[in-house]
């Protein structure tokens, strides 16, 4: 018998190798209708294969699964584009009152007045915040905000007959689901450069803006966690070329009333609530991703929006709605959540939400530009780019270091993103943040660097004491395994 | 690294002449970028390609490149082996990390393409 | 700069962010947003000062109070796509553990080990309840799962028909238009009872039970997609897999279904998770997220996001489809529900709601005026029935609600004077004899 040390002898069998025949986590009540008869047993299944296990050892397997977890809530996080942010307890409490997780989305109006009235107020919330006052809160995702975007930028280029305009412009920096979401839409996509310090090459957008733009699509700030010095102008070519602007909203979290998107020439925008608006992610979601629009776009916004009319609240249908991108109403428990959330923080809340955030992005970027190559040298958002090129040329790349941080406990950066920038770190640490932590990472950071030359065997074979050292992610692939099974 | 014996396109795929049918794979700078190949996705036997056409893909846990014909012809073989077992494509490229065998239409398009001193180059 | 406040949310005190603009180099942030155009800097916005947390509280208990739901008195019948469940206290206690809930995508999974390998058990239960090969981690919701079934089997056959039976709810093929808008994708309708099909559509596409509750006959209209070179897509309620024949007994190509009734609140429409399973040979054009089982370099077990490059942050505009986030932790709820109730559990919830079912229909039946067929007519069917009501479903429902009785959906568009009654283990025979002792009073006056 070896004696336990912790970490090492966590016991990771599956639900099924941990079953018993006969042992139940639970009890259902008796019936207490009089017996009916079942359907022919030809419809009926021959039996059933599902863990048998006991109460304990659901919430035990479980609870030690949680902790093999990395998460906001025990470790720093501070990975580009994704504003890891704390999730207020208080948002997870609130949507999960009665009053709001039990009430079914089909339920007549006049019995779900508070839910629709909070999706009233949400929308306008949202509305002012990015100067786009036509809100729809169904999609289920930014991406779903997205392919929502680009179908109401077509549906408003063929109301007007203008049915030549089949392409997106997307600069080469853009997040994946840019070019997805396009493609989905039967948009041609175009690839505008970036110039060498990140920004949208200017010329290159004005050779490409044409009578067949149907939208360009911007991140702002960019994927470089850069603004667009050249905003103005750039919406301008798209407009002037009879194109719609939209702009990815994932970053968010640097502008919170320092500027109106929609002062600033764009048409549509989805935003992430499980990103700017601190809704928990959840380890890959749910997320929600409302679709803004100008009020002239508003008339094609998917169903349903929520709207305040005489006599109350109703769910609406826009008048030239896209449809219904999904089965129901969004996710209405993150929509509470993030409404709590803004109400909490309030107009200068936000603010300083944005302020904090681009100080403690640019402090990283200060503190760690003597050893680690910057994307663009100039002050950035809420996000710094780094690039771990020189890193490279001493043996060691981005995603050594990555690792490395592990050990340190703080979640990697997020790793070659953007695809222009060599060996890119993305770091946004968020307003959530100390100061102690932003000194603690510039410090570790600094000390792998040292590493490099002094224990480079330590950041090859990171990470070292986890539950997981690296895995076999070709094995994986080449030869799969999805599921349990007997053998 | 680059086998004097081969020819060389600019997508990184290697040529090897046995009489008119020419065996295709990909080089040793192809498959270091793209780092474990997990997966491979050929054409079936008699499919038409054109020069410097897509015949497949070829895929990592990371990445995921179009495989581009340096010739014209027809697909006579394509890699089982390869296919049941990607990583031959790491570690044996040139030889049982094979990929298609096609009987070319225009052995003159043939000059067009490098040899390895010329290719060795292209990677500087 | 005095601009910034002081929040229980955002610790920098005006001292450390004069340290750190000192470290960066600059007086202020105006410095730092010189690219922000100077005339629309710091606009006004209209939105109200911050609140305590206490009245946050107030705030939200007062919209709360203003929806009906159980905990002010009412009773339920309303299914048609989300139902109302018993979720256990163990899917509670593990989704408040801040490790699941506050964790990213599993994108560095040395340190994500938790959400890989509770989603391994997800695709896992998944499988078992469907009998299918292989599922991924979990779609959006149920119609978009649908949607992107029927996708993938256009891609598979490369042909652009899609099938869909009209039995379906008109969610499903309304999600998939909204999908497949600008692609080259048609739709037919299949009536239900079809002997044979065209013979080149992609995929029949069936939900069982259906939108007015029946078991669809899944393996003649299987037999004869795969007749006609189509695929065979089934969404499926997943319940009901506790007791009916799942469809991996069919040879169906694609399974898909909404997970919200595994333990998932109602929640006013979502968030929800989409279930999509299909056969191991159409693997690597399934969409979404998918966790595969490898090993470390100390060889120990661990769970890894596998066969990524059909995803969109690697194919971009080749992606099998443009999901990025979708429901991890949605799923994780499944996968504490099923693994509570377990296998005897799951038989036993399935057959809860049959009897309760079944026997409000009896009852239902019996009254004047109001006729069940489903009930006697050896029709297979779940936990939902349509009732042909005698007078208009809105003037019934109306009148249901000032008893606080909520009732079924009101179907008159699709059945004359319909009303789709669903009955689960959470109705109490008194409530049912209630609802049944009301519509007889109501329907008596109509």
């Amino acid at each position: 018998m070896t004696i336990g040390t912790g970490v090492g002898e966590i016991d990771r069998r599956l639900l099924m190798d941990r079953s018993v025949p006969g042992r139940k986590a639970f009890t259902l009540p008796e019936s207490d209708v009089p017996t009916q008869e079942l359907p022919d047993a030809s419809l009926l299944r021959d039996d059933i294969e599902l863990p048998e296990v006991s109460q304990l050892d659901v919430i035990r397997y479980f609870s030690v699964l949680s902790q093999l977890n990395f998460s906001i809530d025990t470790n720093f996080y501070p990975l580009g584009s994704c504003t890891m942010k704390y999730n207020p307890k208080i948002n997870d409490e609130l949507a999960s009152l009665p009053g709001l997780a039990d009430i079914h989305p089909l339920q007549p109006g006049s019995t779900v007045q508070g839910a629709i009235r909070l999706l009233k107020d949400l929308q306008d919330d949202l509305g002012e915040i990015t100067g786009l006052p036509g809100v729809s809160l169904t999609p289920l995702a930014g991406a779903q905000g997205e392919y929502s975007g680009l179908l109401i930028a077509r549906a408003y280029h063929q109301a007007r007959h203008d049915v030549e305009r089949k392409v997106a412009i997307i600069p080469d920096s853009a997040h994946g689901t840019n070019p997805a979401s396009a493609a989905m839409a039967g948009l041609e996509v175009v690839t505008v450069r970036s110039d060498d310090q990140g920004n949208v090459d200017v010329e290159n957008l004005r050779e490409l803006a044409d009578s067949r733009t149907a939208v360009f699509m911007l991140t702002i700030p960019s994927t470089l966690g850069l603004f667009e010095p050249n905003i103005l102008e750039i919406t301008k070519i798209i407009h002037d070329a009879g194109g719609l602007v939209y702009a990815d909203g994932a970053n968010l979290n640097a502008l919170l009333g320092l500027v109106k998107l929609g002062d600033l020439g764009v048409d549509i925008c989805h935003s992430n609530l499980h990103k700017t608006f601190s809704t928990p992610h959840g380890g890959g979601g749910p997320g929600s991703g409302p679709v803004l629009v100008t009020a002239e776009l508003a008339g094609f916004l998917p169903k349903p929006v929520a709207e305040k009319t005489g006599n109350g609240y109703v769910l609406a249908t826009p008048a030239n709605s896209i449809g219904a991108i999904n089965g129901f109403h969004g996710s209405f428990s993150i929509a509470a959540r993030a409404f709590a959330y803004i109400r909490a923080l309030g107009l200068e809340g936000l603010r300083s939400v944005s302020e904090n955030a681009i100080i403690g992005a640019n402090y990283i970027q200060a503190g760690l530009r003597d050893r680690y190559d910057l994307a663009a040298d100039r002050y950035c958002m809420h996000e710094t780019v780094l690039s771990a090129s020189r890193q490279k040329k001493r043996g060691v790349s981005g995603l050594d270091i990555a690792k490395r941080l592990l050990d340190f406990g703080i979640h990697a950066p997020t790793m070659y993103f953007p695809l222009i920038v060599d060996e890119a770190l993305m770091v946004e640490p968020t307003e959530s943040e100390s100061k102690e932590t932003l000194d603690h990472f510039i410090a570790v950071m600094r000390q792998i660097d040292d590493e490099i030359d002094t224990a480079p065997e330590l950041i090859h074979e990171a990470p070292h004491d986890l539950a997981s050292t690296r895995l076999d992610e070709a094995t994986a692939a080449r030869r799969p395994v999805l599921r349990w099974s007997a053998e | 690294m680059y086998p004097d014996d081969l020819k060389y396109s600019k997508e990184h795929e290697w040529v090897r002449m046995e009489g008119n049918i020419a065996q295709i794979g990909v080089t040793v700078f192809a498959q270091d970028s793209l780092g474990d190949v997990v997966f491979i996705d050929l054409p079936d036997v008699g499919t038409e390609v054109g020069q410097f056409e897509k015949f497949g893909e070829i895929e990592s846990v990371k990445a995921v490149s179009d495989l581009f014909s340096p010739i014209a012809g027809t697909i006579v073989d394509a890699n089982s082996a390869a296919i049941d077992n990607p990583e031959t494509v790491n570690t044996d490229p040139y030889g049982s990390g094979w990929l298609i065998k096609v009987e070319i239409s225009d052995p003159p398009q043939l000059d067009e393409l490098m040899d390895a001193e010329t290719y060795e180059a292209t990677l500087e | 700069m005095a601009s910034s406040v002081n929040h229980p949310y955002i610790p920098s005190t005006d001292l450390e962010r004069a340290k750190m603009l000192g470290a960066i180099g600059v007086e202020s942030l105006d410095d730092l947003i010189g690219d922000i155009p100077v005339e629309h800097r710091h606009p006004r916005l209209n939105l109200a000062p911050g609140l305590s947390e206490q009245e946050l509280a107030t705030e939200f208990s007062a919209i709360a109070a203003e929806n009906a739901s159980s905990s002010n008195g009412y009773i339920s019948f309303l299914g048609a796509g989300a139902y109302r469940h018993y979720i256990p206290s163990t899917v509670r206690s593990i989704l408040q553990r801040g490790e699941f809930v506050t964790a990213y995508t599993p994108y560095q999974p040395e340190v994500a080990q938790g959400t890989l390998q509770a989603g391994f058990e997800f695709q896992t239960i998944i499988c078992q309840l469907t009998g299918m090969e292989v599922a991924n981690a979990g779609m959006y919701d149920g119609p978009t799962a649908f949607a992107e079934a029927c996708l993938m089997a256009a891609r598979i056959t490369r042909r652009t028909r899609i099938g869909v039976l009209a039995t379906a709810d008109a969610r499903l093929p309304e999600t998939l238009i909204a999908y497949s808008k600008y692609q080259d994708i048609e739709l037919i309708e299949i009536e239900p009872g079809a002997t044979d099909i065209p013979d080149d559509l992609a995929c029949i596409s069936i939900q069982s039970p259906n939108f007015f509750g029946e078991i669809e006959d899944v393996g003649r209209l299987t037999e004869m997609a795969h007749e006609n070179g189509a695929l065979s897509v089934v969404h499926v309620n997943p319940t009901a897999l506790g007791l009916f024949r799942p469809p991996g007994d069919f040879d169906v190509d694609i399974v898909t279904a909404e997970g919200q009734p595994l333990g998932v609140p109602l929640a006013f429409g979502g968030p929800y998770v989409g279930l999509f399973a299909c056969k191991m040979a159409h693997v690597r054009q399934m969409p979404g997220r998918i966790i595969g089982e490898t090993t470390d370099s100390r060889g120990r077990t661990g769970y890894v996001l596998t066969l990524q490059t059909r995803e969109q942050h690697i194919r971009r505009e080749r992606a099998t489809s443009n999901i990025c986030t979708s429901t991890q932790l949605i799923g994780l709820m499944v996968t504490v529900f099923v693994a509570t109730l377990g296998k005897q559990g799951m038989k036993d919830l399935a057959k809860l709601c049959y009897q309760k079912a079944h026997y409000a229909a009896a009852e239902i039946d019996r009254l004047d005026g109001f006729l069940v067929e489903s009930s006697g007519s050896g029709t297979a069917y779940f936990h939902e029935f349509v009732v042909r009501c005698p007078g208009s479903p809105a003037a019934i429902n109306a009148a249901l609600l000032e008893r606080k009785i909520i009732g079924g959906l009101d179907i008159s568009d699709r059945s004359d004077n319909g009303m789709l009654v669903c009955v689960t283990e959470t109705s109490l025979k008194a409530d049912i004899d209630m609802f049944v002792v009301a519509l007889g009073e109501i329907g008596a006056a109509q």
